[in-house]
């Protein structure tokens, strides 16, 4: 038996794993995500059905290929940090865990790259 | 004494939860709707990219993700993409307004979870009405 009290020891420690910044850029990109959100659900309505050469000329503009970056990478990490959780809640053998998670960050990468260069060539 | 006091108590307990006529909690529906809906636009994102994809490369591969998004089935998941974004935006707001505070009782809950239900309905309605008019139907 210690006499020491439960803060004191755990007090230096640090916090266990990464402490609050998860829950805090899952709370910063939802909140990025709102103004965000309204615009794309504006631009799809907008844009539905529209020619291509329409749609080109609207995402070539600047402002709306940045917006439209900025959506899918602030979404993609949203997605990420709510996927993450999902597969610890459910997922219990540590292998298949590990394996998900890895492929998880994987395809959102690779999923963010492909969109923000599909802007890009547009925008130039 | 004390014997029969605990064979009285014991009858009169309730079994809960009675599974028969258990009625979901409005705020466990909108919890597990939150999660569903989330896991669904993640998957939503390869579409967004597909669109993005097929727009940088030119009119033949946008013709062929026009052709897939006008397709009956290519409709009906469009449709659920815009229902799961409209409420998990929506309850996602309701999230922001609890982690500051307002409205985090059990009769503020509910009733903001069936607001939210309400105005998803709404919401998806209007947004695939003006769309269907901004393509040029019942013209």
């Amino acid at each position: 038996m210690s006499i020491q009290t439960p803060l004191g020891r755990v007090r230096g420690y640090g916090s266990a794993k990464s402490g609050t910044q998860h829950f805090w850029y899952q709370r910063m990109t939802a909140v990025a995500l709102v103004p965000l959100t309204l615009w794309f659900v504006w631009a799809v309505v907008r844009y539905t059905g529209a020619p291509h050469a329409e749609v080109m000329s609207f995402l070539s503009h600047p402002v709306s290929g940045i917006a439209m970056a900025m959506f899918v990478v602030v979404g993609l990490v949203h997605m990420l940090l709510g996927a993450k959780v999902v597969i610890e809640d459910y997922i219990h053998r540590e292998s298949t865990k590990i394996a998900l998670l890895v492929l998880l960050h994987f395809a959102v990468f690779a999923v963010a790259l492909t969109c923000v260069v599909a802007v890009l060539r547009i925008l130039t | 004494m004390s014997e029969a006091r605990t064979k009285v108590r014991a009858a009169a307990r309730p079994l809960a939860p009675h599974l028969q006529i258990y009625r979901w909690p409005i705020t466990m529906g909108t919890s597990i709707l939150h999660r569903i809906t989330g896991v669904g636009l993640a998957f939503g994102t390869l579409l967004l990219a597909w669109w993005l994809v097929a727009a940088s490369e030119g009119p033949e591969s946008y013709a062929v993700f026009e052709a897939a998004a006008g397709h009956w089935f290519g409709r009906f998941v469009l449709f659920g993409f815009t229902l799961a974004l409209v409420y998990h935006a929506m309850n996602g707001v309701r999230h922001l307004l609890w982690d500051a505070g307002i409205g985090i009782n059990l009769q503020a809950a509910n009733r903001s979870g069936l607001i939210v239900y309400g105005l998803t309905l709404v919401t998806t309605l209007v947004i695939w009405v003006v769309a269907y008019q901004s393509m040029g139907a019942w013209q």
